[in-house]
């Protein structure tokens, strides 16, 4: 048996690892993608003053702290069963639509972008965010650095802080913000509109013009027929902040839709002694392994999953593009995981027309964002749509109002089995025996889970965001035979 | 210096989330200063070298490291300890490397309690109770993960540390500013302050930055902020609800009291401080309005987590610690 280890040495709650194991012939055996490193917040926010638990939360990921935020602020909510204002459901709405722009636009420009705009198997050197700037032009790089700029300027307005915001506690918010914030706001927000349509224009041009990167977006290697999830309005809309969870089967049938406080009716979560992350699948269909299909429980909750699971977007813009989405790709659901990256510039374009929704609305410089509890904390479930994924936080309290329980699962946490999944089929096709195991073809390993955005890649989620992997493979005496080593 | 004369740069993590190098990023165009001015020569999260790259460097060949995250496992440990030989200058950046941050409150539990606690939870389908193993056989071979330490530990109780930069995450305005700092010791326009100081930070605490008035007024009952609405303009903790400020480093412009939040301590002890939670526990004290033992104990029975409270951030760099179960494993 060889083996072949992909240790990438960036990490976000952890690093990420694949063992990769051929057989004494070459062929491809089987593949292991581990998670080797565990915090324990579910055990350390035991005991705290619930009302803080969002803000220790946040802690989980410098990245995403605006989500961890937001479903810890409608736990706390639940906890003490307190309806905010509509002026703080909007405030906090309007903190995470300028978020997601920020963060979608860093994952398509510094994550995904590099591999189409530069080509899949293009030199290391060339395939990141400077190669892209270089080939693409100094303005776009400037027009991405000044959509994470205003982005934060507005989770600082109505968030306190730029990173790790502080102002959502039971019942509301700290602070409102003034009609000279709003007038802000608001301009930034047209400003982000247009970026999101530049960006979809960009990649219309740059990937979808190229029917090389089409047949590889539509081809067998990158394709799962899994379950999806993902947060609907009323309407069944797409939703980020509030709403029930959608699940639909691979063949788009909805199964279902629960409220935040009927997850464990749904999720469940598998335990593997390989790693230390959990492994979390659909309850009422059942775990039959790391498979695809209807009868297998695994799911996948990503930009792509909250299109498929919903029936559109809440906003003229985004649904026209939601439509063009899916008469291009051949109609729901879509299963190319690498079409991920075109259903997250779909949710760009309608975080920020959201954003200007919700800076237009003459409530939203109301005063009236508290309501303080009356009732006597027990316990609270909130769920977000995390850019990367479902994000559910549920608390238990005694009655002071101390945790003494708490649950999370986290966006990425819901694609582990997926993501295992689509590493091992990538790996599956790519290497055979005999195959020269090139960094191309390491590339387009990384490719398989590089959609995804998965939160182990928070870390790769800043700059040029190649994962820096080293790959070893030994012989059947465990000796290293050929090092093979990208952005290393 | 490098061969293109620049000096080397290196920006690392440990046990963290990530958000350091957010703020790092938050400084916008002036990162092009740090490109222009430094050779990056390690920062896994914005460009691509490895370990082995690091150890084939000469010892102190990097000018300035800035290292960020705690020391939870032994690949933390051995990092930092490989960065430390490697680095002229090594800066604990954030909290979690000064003072271990809020993730330190493990240590007032055991590991086996955060794994118990986590391979159970309500949503956990585990009937042969697994827990992960450092090594594990598969049908193919053998897989390894790491083991985590019992206690959570800073940075400088692993190697010694010529500079503290507190903040979760530091501003992004003190991390602009110590960057043009170490741009003017590079080009000989001005001295590094003495080794072992606090940078990026005030010299003084958080109140003295805040706005809000102080009237030296006393109080009689903890309010938790959820049941009170504040007044924008008053001292949070003479209104009764615990702020961090009087204990904490100023250096953040009282962020949070600007955002009708309390302080929660994240700058860290503020100049002089032996024991954060030990000073901040004076400074609350000095308001309570009551000399009779009874009533005092009425009164921070509003408190009703003090640990979390006054240990926030501090726990791992505190006199304490961690508690027994901690240390137990």
């Amino acid at each position: 048996m060889q083996r072949i280890s992909i240790d990438p040495v960036t990490r976000l709650e952890g690093h990420g690892k694949i063992d990769i194991f051929l057989d004494d012939e070459g062929n491809f055996a089987n593949s292991y993608f581990q998670i080797p490193e565990l915090r324990g917040f579910e055990r350390f926010c035991v005991g705290r003053q619930v009302e803080e638990v969002p803000i220790l939360t946040n802690r989980i990921c410098g990245v995403c702290p605006e989500a961890h935020h937001m479903a810890g602020a409608k736990a706390v909510d639940a906890v003490y069963h307190v309806d905010p204002p509509r002026t703080a459901k909007m405030l906090r709405e309007l903190l995470y639509m300028a978020f997601y722009c920020t963060d979608h636009t860093t994952h398509f420009y510094a994550l995904a972008g590099p591999d189409y705009v530069m080509g899949p198997t293009a030199p290391v050197a060339e395939r990141n965010i400077l190669g892209v700037i270089h080939k693409v032009g100094l303005e776009i790089g400037g027009k991405v650095i000044q959509m994470r700029k205003y982005g934060h300027e507005v989770i600082e307005m109505i968030g306190g802080r730029k990173v790790h915001p502080c102002t959502s506690i039971p019942g509301g918010l700290t602070k409102g913000i003034t009609e000279e914030q709003r007038q802000e706001i608001e301009k930034m927000g047209h400003w982000a509109v247009e970026f999101a349509q530049f960006s979809l224009q960009l990649l219309n041009e740059i990937v979808l013009g190229n029917k090389e990167y089409v047949d590889l977006i539509l081809g067998d290697i990158y394709t799962h027929r899994t379950h999806y999830i993902g947060m609907v309005d009323e309407n069944n809309k797409v939703n980020f902040y509030d709403g029930k969870v959608s699940v639909v089967d691979p063949e788009g049938t909805r199964l279902g839709k629960y409220a935040p406080n009927e997850y464990t009716d749904w999720i469940a979560e598998r335990v593997e002694p390989w790693t230390y992350l959990k492994f979390p699948y659909l309850k009422k269909v059942g775990w039959k392994g790391f498979v695809d299909g209807k009868e297998s429980g695994v799911y996948m909750a990503t930009p792509l999953s909250r299109l498929n699971a919903a029936d559109g977007m809440a906003t003229p813009l985004a649904q026209a593009e939601y439509e063009r989405f899916y008469s291009t790709l051949g109609g729901k659901p879509v299963h190319q995981r690498l079409a991920i990256n075109w259903a997250r510039l779909v949710e760009l374009l309608y975080a920020a027309e959201r954003w200007v929704e919700l800076a237009t609305d003459p409530e939203i410089t109301s005063d009236n964002f508290r309501t303080i509890p009356t009732e006597k904390p027990t316990e609270g479930v909130g769920i977000v749509e995390a850019p990367r994924g479902t994000l559910t936080h549920h608390y238990t309290t005694d009655e002071r109002g101390i945790t003494t329980k708490v649950n999370l699962i986290v966006g990425t946490t819901n694609n582990y089995a997926s993501l295992q999944m689509s590493t091992k089929k990538a790996a599956q096709n790519l290497i055979k025996k005999g195959t020269e195991v090139t960094e191309g073809i390491l590339n387009m390993v990384e490719m398989a889970f590089r959609a995804y955005d998965p939160c182990f890649g928070c870390a790769t989620h800043s700059l040029p965001g190649q994962m820096p992997l080293e790959v070893t493979i030994h012989d059947a005496n465990g000796d290293p035979i050929q090092v093979l080593k990208q952005y290393c | 210096m490098s061969a293109n004369g620049k000096p080397k740069f290196a920006m690392y993590w440990a046990a963290s989330c990530g958000g350091c190098e957010i703020a790092v990023l938050n400084i916008h165009e002036k990162i092009l200063d740090v490109d222009a001015n430094f050779e990056v020569v390690f920062w896994p999260v914005a460009m691509d070298a490895k370990y082995k790259d690091v150890e084939a460097m000469e010892d102190g060949s990097i000018l300035l490291t800035l290292f960020n995250g705690a020391i939870r496992n032994d690949e933390n440990e051995h990092i930092a300890k490989l960065l430390r030989r490697k680095s002229k200058l090594l800066v604990a950046f954030g909290s979690c490397a000064n003072e271990g941050c809020m993730p330190a409150l493990a240590n007032l539990t055991s590991v086996k309690e955060i794994l118990d606690t986590y391979y159970t939870t309500v949503s956990t389908d585990n009937p042969d109770n697994i827990r992960p193993q450092p090594y594990f056989k598969v049908p193919e071979g053998e897989l390894h993960i790491p083991t985590l330490f019992p206690v959570v530990r800073t940075l400088d109780q692993v190697v010694p540390v010529d500079y503290y930069m507190p903040g979760c995450p530091p501003e992004s305005h003190q991390i602009a500013a110590v960057i043009d700092l170490v741009i003017q010791v590079v080009e000989g326009k001005a001295q590094l302050p003495p080794s072992g100081s606090v940078i990026g930070a005030g010299g003084s605490t958080v109140c003295d930055e805040c706005k809000r008035k102080r009237d030296v007024k006393k109080i009689k009952k903890f309010e938790r902020i959820q049941n009170v609405i504040l007044d924008p303009d008053i001292c949070i903790l003479e209104q009764g609800v615990l702020c961090s400020g009087p204990a904490t480093r100023s250096g953040c412009t009282a962020l949070c009291p600007s955002a009708g939040s309390p302080c929660i301590g994240c700058y860290g002890p503020a100049e002089g401080a032996l024991d954060y939670g030990a000073r901040l526990m004076s400074a609350v004290a000095s308001v309570v309005d009551s000399n009779d033992p009874e009533e005092i104990e009425k009164i921070f029975e509003g408190i009703p987590d003090p640990a979390g409270q006054f240990y926030r951030f501090n726990l791992a760099g505190s006199l304490l610690r961690a508690s027994k179960y901690g240390w137990n494993g």
